[in-house]
This record gives structure tokens, sequence and C-alpha cells, in this order.
């Protein structure tokens, strides 16, 4: 395990891109060699924008990908049990994930993998806690009631099959999580430390605040 | 079909200009989501706006001709005045107009109005949304340079209208003076045939104003100009734009702001007291694109000093020689607004007068793939009508690559 310090969100995110920018590179893909970028569901399925908009504006639009090579959860669909054993077998089928980028919750989890969520799960539908509802209430007009309770998501043990995992960690609520992710033991809790029993290289960034936080409780 | 997909630009959409790539396909603008994701399908070409702001096409609705045409005289010749000044438009970033027809004869009526087909627009110049027939039923007090002697009354509202007009169907915008006598009678009428009534060349009162508006009529023909000037005491028609006894947001008033029809403080107190009525309008006459010197028409002899047009020996304007483009940075200097609302006073207000929004004046998904390429001080680079370009400034073309 590697942890990155740096000084502030905007270093953490420019330095992740231009590791990713380099890994994809150095992987050197092609039509027969895919780099399997593994990045985390954002937000609950029926969000009436949804995370394929914020994918969109926030990534795929930007870039020359194409579209045929983005695998989306998709929430719509009627069997959802069908839906998360077919994403599992497509990973699986494209080489398995080569690096999965991520952040962690305040509670510590990945995904959706929520305190509570099984070390070796798989992708599937998760019931949230009362922390994420809340925390998603601004996509739904701070409206609770209007929030869904489930999502679908890839498991900790899917994230765990990667390559490579890199945590991205920022803000000063975060860091009791972080404290708990590197400073303590695995816990299905914290779902987020399972990764430290990664034999291979993998990094997490913080921000100096939260450096500071995990050193006074280590 | 194929889809283009324009990068480097700024889009106006939502009343903002925001660094958005604008996609087409098969002449209308796409939601770029949809085909990503249902259709995982990329574009087959790119053009590279190279920064360009992109602005719903304009829209002219008060436009007696150009390049040496005038619909209102060369009854002969409707078609080829229709082609070239459509053709013309093109340049000033117009990608839609209503052919405007003045104070005229019945016999010239019945001879150019079935001329003056609704088209789409291309390759072959702007497209026609109807007719525009400013007159005969105005004051006689307030005409300006339409002449006097087929001035008429309504004796009989909306009947006398069509007997007058004759066929209606061409027909997007009628003018008429709101104070003549069953004046709201032809404004019913023409308004339950979904044609835009205007008040305008007018000696009458706000109350007049106001019953036609009631009546049916949203629009004003071009503010200030030949209508009872403001008076305190005595608003006259302008009045109507602060009018508590109207739901302002469905009026809407054409202005000219080529500099000379309207002085930039009243453009300002109308832009002030109701900006988004306001739609800019040229009122070009058949000068327009020719130049200096003298021109005849119709009946008239028309002189061209530098950017006004007057009657031979008078000091009259008859109209002006404005491109739309020309308009739209004339108000953007005198009004003191944002670019963004001056676009949407050239493109969004006319169509939401027209009611035609669903395809034209936006660049919302769905909507008719016409646009503008413009520099940021707003200069035409480019026009598209339909997702193709049909006009390019001298050296200015955008090139559209195909994705590899």
């Amino acid at each position: 395990m590697r942890l990155v310090i740096l000084d502030n969100a905007n270093q953490v995110a420019d330095w992740s891109a231009r590791y990713i920018v380099k890994r994809i590179r150095d992987f050197n893909p092609g039509p027969d060699r895919y780099f399997v970028l593994g990045l985390p569901t954002g937000l609950p399925r029926d969000h009436p924008e949804s995370y394929h908009s914020y994918m969109w504006n926030h990534l795929f639009k930007h870039i020359d990908i194409h579209p045929e090579n983005v695998n989306l959860l998709d929430g719509t669909c009627s069997d959802l049990e069908a839906e998360c054993a077919r994403y599992e077998a497509k990973i699986a089928e494209a080489g398995g994930i080569e690096l999965f980028m991520g952040g962690i919750g305040p509670d510590g989890h990945v995904a959706f993998n929520e305190p509570g969520s099984s070390l070796v799960s798989r992708t599937r539908v998760k019931t949230l806690n009362q922390d994420t509802i809340q925390a998603n209430a601004r996509f739904f007009d701070n409206d609770i009631s209007k929030v869904p309770t489930r999502a679908l998501t890839v498991g900790v043990g899917t994230v765990m099959d990667a390559n490579e995992v890199l945590i991205l960690i920022t803000g000063q609520h975060k860091a009791y999580a972080l404290h708990q992710a590197i400073e303590e033991g695995v816990n299905h809790m914290w779902t987020v430390s399972a990764f430290q029993e990664l034999w291979s290289v993998h990094s997490k960034q913080i921000d100096d605040p939260v450096a500071f936080e995990s050193t006074r409780h280590g | 079909m194929p889809v283009t997909q324009f990068k480097n630009c700024r889009i106006l959409r939502d009343h903002e200009l925001v660094r958005e790539d604008l996609w087409v396909e098969n002449g209308r603008i796409i939601n770029p989501e949809e085909l990503f994701y249902v259709q995982k399908r990329p574009p087959a070409f790119q053009v590279d706006c190279r920064g360009s702001i992109v602005a719903p096409g304009f829209i002219d609705v008060q436009i007696n001709g150009g390049f040496g045409y005038d619909f209102s005289f060369d009854e002969d010749k409707t078609e080829e005045a229709v082609s070239v000044v459509a053709r013309g438009l093109l340049a000033h970033g117009v990608t839609s107009f209503l052919p405007t027809v003045i104070t005229s004869t019945p016999e010239t009526y019945r001879k150019v109005l079935p001329r003056l087909n609704k088209r789409p627009g291309g390759e072959d110049g702007a497209g026609v949304l109807g007719a525009h027939l400013e007159g005969p039923f105005i004051s006689r007090e307030k005409k300006g340079a339409h002449p006097v002697q087929h001035i008429r009354p309504l004796e009989k509202g909306f009947e006398t209208v069509k007997e007058v007009y004759g066929c209606l169907d061409n027909v997007a915008m009628v003018t008429l003076a709101p104070e003549l006598e069953n004046a709201c009678d032809a404004v019913e009428g023409l308004t339950e045939r979904g044609i835009v009534v205007s008040t305008g060349h007018s000696a009458g009162s706000i109350m007049d104003g106001e019953r036609a508006f009631k009546s049916g009529a949203r629009f004003m023909t071009h503010l200030f100009n030949a209508m009872t000037k403001f008076h305190h005491r005595d608003p006259g028609i302008i009045g109507m734009l602060t009018s508590k006894r109207l739901p302002l947001h469905e009026l809407y008033y054409g202005i000219i702001s080529d500099g000379i029809h309207t002085h930039p403080a009243a453009l300002r107190i109308a832009y002030k007291t109701h900006p988004n009525g306001l739609c800019l309008v040229t009122d070009a006459v058949a000068p327009m694109g020719l130049g200096s010197g003298r021109h005849h028409i119709g009946d008239m002899d028309v002189v061209i000093e530098g950017e006004r047009a007057l009657i031979e020996g008078t000091d009259t304007l008859c109209g002006s020689i404005v491109t739309m483009d020309g308009c739209i940075r004339h108000f953007m200097h005198s009004a003191r607004c944002t670019t963004v609302e001056a676009l949407e006073a050239a493109s969004l207000h006319p169509a939401t007068a027209l009611g035609i929004t669903a395809q034209k004046g936006t660049l919302e998904y769905g909507s008719d793939a016409d646009f503008v390429m413009l520099s940021d001080d707003v200069f035409v680079r480019a026009t598209y009508i339909a997702g193709r370009q049909v006009f390019a400034a001298p050296g200015q073309a955008f090139i559209h690559e195909p994705v590899q």
C-alpha cells in the first residue's frame, strides 16, 4: 500500500489524472487488449438525471472513448440480479479490472459497499443506509422522501480482484475514515480497509488537514 | 444518419453562453447522451468552431426587400425577389424571415400573396415563415412612407380584411392601427386564424392598444416609429409596455436598432421597461445591400447616404438598410445589454412571438439546426440551416472533418 499526501484537492485530482493517463499509455491497450478502468457508482439508480448524465458531463463528453466501450450498470432493467451477474461476467471477459479508481464516504464505504457489507461481495443490489440517503438528498431537491433507497454497486470483492486500486480521499470529514482504513485492522464496518490486504502496489492520496487528523488518532 | 459534432464553441442555451458541444443529425439538434448511451454511436463528422459563439439563427419579422428587390412593388417578380433576398440574408445570420408587404391595393395582394409561400430554408437561402402585411388598415396620420391613397378603413372588420387581402394562407403577421373602427373584430378574426396581429402605424391611445391586445394583438410594429409620440399624460400605444391591464409576458414588439430609427436612449427605455418582449427587426428596404446612391423603390425614388435611406427631396426615412447582425451590434452598444440578451432579441423573442419555439429560435434538443457562428463582437462567421453550412464569410468556412 502506498500513501501519497498532497496539499489540496486540486493537487489530488491532478496527480491522479496524470497517473491514470500514464498507466493507460504504459499498458498500451488495443482492440484486443482492453484497459479496464473501474469507477464507482456515484448516484443511486432512478435519479432523474442519473449516473449516466453525471458520467457524460464529467468524463465521457471530454474524451474520445467509443460508446461501445462504456459499461454502466443499468438500474432500470427488470431483472436486477441478472444485470449484476452480466456485469461481473463482462468484467471477466474483458480481462478483469486493470485499475479501479474511487473515493470513500465518511463511513469508509467504497462505491455503495456500506458499513456491514461483506468483504467478499460481488456486484449486487444494495440497500442504502441513512447517511448515504441524506448525503444524496441534494440531488433530489433536498427531499429525503424522493431519494431511492437501493442502488446497484460493484462489490468489495469485485474491486479486490482489480490489479490496482486507487483511492482518493479529500476533506476533513473523511479523516476518521482514513484513519480506520489504514491505521486499524481490516473490518467490514469500514469496507475500504479491505484494500490493506492487496499485495500489489496501490495508493491513496489525501490532503493535509486529513493527514493531521490521522496522525492524531494513530 | 451521420452525426456532426461541433466542438470548441460556446452555445447559447438556457439564457447563457456555455462551453458545450453542439450535436446535429438529420437537420436537427440532438441530445448527445441518447446517441452515446442508447445508440452507442460516435459522430461521423467533427467541426472545430474556433471558439465561436453559436447562436440560434436570426429571425427577421419585418423586411420589405433588399438587394434591389421590393416585395410590395416588384409584384411581377415576387419569386425572384424572395429568392434573392433569402439568399442575401444568409450573410447576416438570418435563417428565417417574413417578407413584408406595405399598404397596397387588393389587386397587388392577389398577385403577390399566393407567391409568398412558406418554405423551409436551405442552401438557396433563409426560410420564409409567411408574409407580414403592414397595412392598408393603418392611420393616415402615421403612414410613414406608405402610399396614402391605398390606406383604407375596416368598414366591415374582419370581412374587409378578407376582401382586401384575398387568401390568408401565406400570412404570418398583420400590422394594423387599433384605433380604427372595427379594428377589434379584425384582430379577433385574424388571431383565430393563427395570424399574429401587430399594432402599429397608429395615432391611437393606450386604451386603443389595450383593447386590441385583449382581442388578441400580441405584437407592436417598430416601436416609436409611426405611432403617437410618448407624452407623459398621453402615452399612446407605447404605454402598453408597462400596462397593468395586460399580461406583459405575452406582449412583443419590434424595434429597429440601426442607430438611426431609434435614439439610443429610446432603445434603452424600451429595453429597461420590457426587455423580454424586445424583438430586433431590420425593416430593411430594397436598397439594403446595394450601397450609396440613388435607387428606385416602386414609385418612389430613394437616396442612400451612409447608413440612411431617405425619400428623395425630403428628410423622411423610408426604411432602414441595416442588416440583422448590424442591429444586434447597435443594440448591444446602445442598450448596454449582454450578448445573450441581444442574441435572444433576434432569435428567441421573435420565435416566441410567432409561436414557433419548438422548431426555431433556440438550440434545444429537437429543434431545427438553424444557427449562426459568430465572433465575440458578433460578426457572422458562418450560417447553418438544417445543419448545413449555407454561408461562410470569406476565409472563415468551417471544416467538417470525417471521424476516423
